[in-house]
């Protein structure tokens, strides 16, 4: 192939894979962009119809922020969030990673479907569940409680994050756990004293995959939860901030932003674990 | 040191006899090698002996005790495993002194076993680093140290040293041997490299599907192979085999000579044609066919280089065999008929 | 040295307990069975309380429960809004995860190489998975906002479809299911792509040279050798896909409450506004278990292709 063809060539794959990204990158991108300027625009500004909406017309303004936090009780919802985010995260930790293990180290055929038959309960949606729970919730008077969400949301944590710990597990050698049985430790004390520590990163991707699906619940918050000062941030965001028509635009794209990005950043730096832990889960 | 027995044992995994019926003994100090071609079932059998795997039927005993329902903590043994299984957490000090905290040693005791157990392999000033930080002549090495500490009665060794470069493996075996033979434990070693089994066990016990086919020094394994199995499982190149008669005929390359080199004697006689030689520097490896025969009979001739008969691709020539050297096995059963030549 | 064939001595354990603790069997059992348990309990025990549910005449307020029969069913499949529901979704579904793997295989292709950026840009296609679906579903309100629709004013602005491009995207029964496609789509692209990203980089590279090597071009490549391995990953993503989007109900009740009129309802909102708003306990679990075929068809081909995802 002559060199100037070969050349043009590199540069349009280069042009074309360029062009791809962006494309993506703007679909998917673009609505956090225009919920950070909107976060940051004064209402006249977002509220006119001459200005151009890409620029700050008026100069940016805390103001939105402002009554985010005073007005409004999203703190009290972080805080919510952040509660049953940790209760359910340890309650978790405790059914999941010995789960986990146990079905990454039992040998026979049905330990793999027993597996897969337990992420497979995490694929049940609350929208088919919601119903009787919201009955069970009342008979249990946890109405409107926390508890309530505390209680049911480990019904898709538990499942998830068995089926990642259990490719974490499995991606342990069994060496190092013979290792340990010749040294002096027993079967339970090898799980405690080496696969654990060792896999700590891996419950830490957990950690961060079961937190991230609490706070984004929706169902189970809106069906259990009735007053405001309980709900969770992604439920009282948009049932709360919308007195009548009036739409507190810039007080909800704060708040969306703060809900999501500093999780995207964490999430980041595990995703690749994640789906080492994923997959693994599938080998035999 | 300690004896370690294996009493009628068997392993079954789904249908599959892994082990089936071994009955071994390993004496007090001795360096006995477990050899076979991978799924023979040596490394299930040192993985029951050292209590990682439960016995479908039968016993070990260690020292005459049977310790079958022990766990492998309570066996006082050690293992080397193929890949170290270094804790990689854990510094190689730590790595070491791992199975005296397990067992609540006190700390100025540990550091004196560790000391040792270190300088024995000359680790000491790795002491505070990582394994990820180490070669893997130096992480073989740890992994010895920490099987040593505990002094253990027996040491189980499973294929250490395939994961070292071929040029360290020679020296690594030599400084291996030393080690064993200065401390007297009973050694058990697996591997599947039948030159490493000859250069390092006392005594070899050759495995295949499960059973133990023959156990002797590696002078009676080479020399009187008790089946075409061993016969041909051991020596590289493998031992020739052809039909005459109503049998093999069994005899080692080395054993078939140009007939200048040994012109009288108790010799059968053969017209080899030569296919190809390869030169190896130390020998030349001789590939022909035996004239008159059939089916044909390919043969390997080994030759050392100071034999230097001229010999060519393509030609015919004379060769011998002495009597003495030859083999018989049945052709059914594969063993070995005794009164070898005919 | 021969006294050391009992237990040896250890700090944590004793006795009865040490033997347990090496017990495999029992241990295995013990290590599983709080989660099986919790889960028997919380999503088995729910699941057949949804079923007697919807055989009954249960409300929000009723103290006792009076067995129906089909009843609930009868009145829910004469029901005008009801197949409409069923329609949308089904609509929806197919639509958002074609687009959903197209753009899935494209983006994991485009990231498969390194650039510089990529970290930060890795960052940023995460964002629509990572942020509730409530949230991001509301910044779509915004954009698609009547008035201030920000897509209507750049493209006005643009002059792609003339002047008077300004469709009211969650007014119209049309557009307002294109809105919620759109959505969906946006926030499962991620999940998608990194599923089938983490299937190309399981194939070896030395297939990738081998068929370089034996003179296959880039197309050829890709669709004789690279899409066959990945296709039973690329279905697992589907099938996620496909039970995220059909079984929704946050996106279709933020954007429309599954208006104008009833008419953008999918089968999960539907159960919600007949079930929660509307008091019929027993409506809603008979309308929210047409979901469950779908479920079950997912749940026998997941087991089937998940087996055969490793590549190699």
């Amino acid at each position: 192939m002559n060199p100037v063809l070969a050349r043009a060539r590199m540069v349009g794959t280069r042009a074309g894979h360029a062009a791809i990204l962006v494309f993506f990158v703007t679909f998917l991108a673009f609505p956090f962009y225009w919920m950070l300027l909107t976060t940051f625009k004064t209402t006249q500004d977002l509220h006119s119809t001459t200005n151009n909406p890409y620029l700050f017309n008026d100069p940016p303004t805390l103001h939105h922020l402002r009554v985010l936090f005073n007005d409004t009780q999203f703190l009290q919802w972080l805080l919510n969030t952040g509660f049953v985010g940790a209760a359910v995260v340890i309650i978790t930790l405790v059914l999941a990673v010995p789960a986990g293990y146990a079905l990454a180290r039992m040998t026979g055929a049905w330990a793999q479907t027993l597996g897969i038959g337990i992420f497979l309960t995490y694929l049940v949606p609350p929208t088919i569940l919601f119903i009787p729970f919201a009955r069970i919730i009342a008979v249990l008077g946890l109405q409107d409680s926390l508890w309530s969400l505390v209680l049911v949301y480990p019904s898709f944590t538990v499942p998830f994050c068995t089926w990642l710990l259990m490719g974490f597990f499995k991606a342990i050698p069994r060496d190092l756990e013979d290792a340990a049985l010749i040294d002096g430790l027993s079967r339970f004390g090898a799980f405690v004293k080496v696969v654990m520590p060792i896999s700590l990163a891996g419950m830490l991707t957990a950690v961060i995959f079961a937190f991230t699906l609490v706070t984004q619940e929706f169902v189970y918050g809106v069906t259990f939860i009735t007053s405001s000062s309980s709900y969770t941030v992604s439920v009282g965001v948009p049932t709360f901030l919308v007195r009548g028509d009036v739409y507190f635009w810039g007080s909800m794209m704060g708040a969306c932003l703060i809900a999501s990005v500093p999780i995207a950043i964490i999430y980041n730096f595990f995703v690749d674990r994640f789906v080492v832990g994923f997959t693994v889960g599938a080998v035999k | 040191m300690a004896t370690v027995e294996a009493r009628n044992l068997t392993k079954l995994f789904d249908q599959v006899h892994a082990v089936d019926g071994i009955n071994l003994l390993a004496q007090e100090g001795e360096f006995l090698v477990l050899l076979g071609p991978s799924g023979c079932g040596k490394t299930t059998l040192m993985r029951l002996i050292a209590g990682l795997e439960r016995p479908t039927k039968g016993d070990i005993a260690i020292d005459g005790k049977v310790v079958t329902d022990l766990p492998p903590r309570a066996r006082n043994i050690a293992m080397v495993f193929q890949s170290y299984a270094l804790y990689p957490h854990l510094t190689v000090e730590r790595n070491i002194s791992f199975p005296l905290r397990a067992v609540g040693m006190p700390k100025g005791q540990i550091r004196e076993k560790v000391e040792w157990a270190a300088q024995m392999f000359g680790i000491e000033r790795f002491l505070d680093r990582k394994p990820r930080q180490l070669s893997g002549g130096e992480r073989q090495r740890v992994a010895l140290a920490r099987a040593v500490v505990r002094e253990p009665v027996v040491f189980l060794l499973d294929e250490p040293l395939s994961n070292l470069d071929a040029k360290l493996r020679n020296s690594a075996r030599d400084e291996l041997k030393q080690f064993q033979r200065s401390l007297g434990t009973t050694t058990i070693y697996v591997t599947h490299d039948q030159a490493e089994a000859m250069g390092l066990g006392d005594r070899i016990a050759v495995l295949n599907q499960g059973k133990v086919i023959q156990i002797g020094t590696p002078q009676e394994i080479y020399g009187s192979p008790m089946d075409t199995f061993v016969a041909t499982f051991i020596g590289s190149p493998p031992m020739n085999l052809i039909e005459d008669g109503g049998t093999w005929l069994g005899f080692r390359p080395e054993a078939l000579l140009p007939k200048e080199v040994e012109p009288d004697g108790d010799n059968m006689n053969f017209r080899l044609r030569i296919t190809r030689i390869e030169y190896l520097g130390a020998d030349r490896l001789v590939y022909g066919v035996i004239e008159g025969r059939t089916p044909e009979a390919h043969v390997i001739s080994k030759i050392p280089t100071n034999i230097r008969t001229e010999l060519a691709a393509g030609q015919g020539y004379d060769f011998v065999l002495r009597k003495q050297d030859i083999q018989r096995f049945d052709r059914h059963s594969s063993l070995r008929l005794n009164g070898g030549a005919t | 040295m021969i006294d050391t064939y009992t237990t040896a001595p250890n700090r944590a354990e004793a006795g009865l307990l040490a033997r347990f603790a090496d017990n495999e069997r029992w241990l295995s059992r013990v290590m599983l069975a709080p989660a099986i348990l919790y889960i028997v309990l919380l999503v088995g025990f729910p699941f057949l309380l949804s079923l007697f549910y919807s055989l009954s005449s249960v409300t929000v307020a009723s103290r006792e429960i009076h067995f129906v029969g089909l009843e609930n069913f009868r009145r829910i499949v004469e029901s005008g809004t009801f197949w409409l529901s069923l329609k949308n979704t089904i609509l929806i579904t197919v639509i958002s995860q074609f687009f959903v793997i197209v753009f899935a295989n494209i983006l994991a292709m485009a990231l498969l190489v390194d650039f510089r950026v990529k970290w930060f840009v890795r960052f940023l296609v995460l964002l629509p998975w990572v942020a509730p679906i409530s949230l991001g579903s509301i910044g779509w309100l915004w954009i698609f906002d009547s008035i201030y629709s920000i897509i209507n004013w750049t493209v006005r602005v643009i002059g792609l479809f003339g002047p008077n491009f300004w469709p009211i995207w969650l007014g119209q029964p049309d557009l307002a299911i294109a809105s919620i496609i759109i959505v969906n789509v946006w926030r499962i692209v991620p999940l998608a792509t990194v599923i089938v990203l983490a299937g190309l980089t399981s194939i070896p590279k030395d297939i990738h040279d081998a068929a370089a090597v034996d003179g296959a071009g880039f197309w050829r490549r890709h669709f004789q050798i690279t899409a066959p391995l990945i296709m039973p990953i690329t279905l697992v993503a589907l099938l996620f896909g496909i039970i995220f989007t059909f079984t929704d109900l946050i996106v279709v009740f933020v954007l429309t409450r599954g208006g104008p009129y009833d008419q953008t309802q999918v089968i999960a909102s539907w159960a919600y506004f007949t079930g929660i708003q509307g008091g019929d306990l027993a409506g809603g679990a008979a309308i929210s278990l047409f979901l469950f075929p779908v479920l079950v068809a997912v749940a026998v081909l997941f087991l089937w292709f998940a087996r055969r995802a490793e590549v190699t």
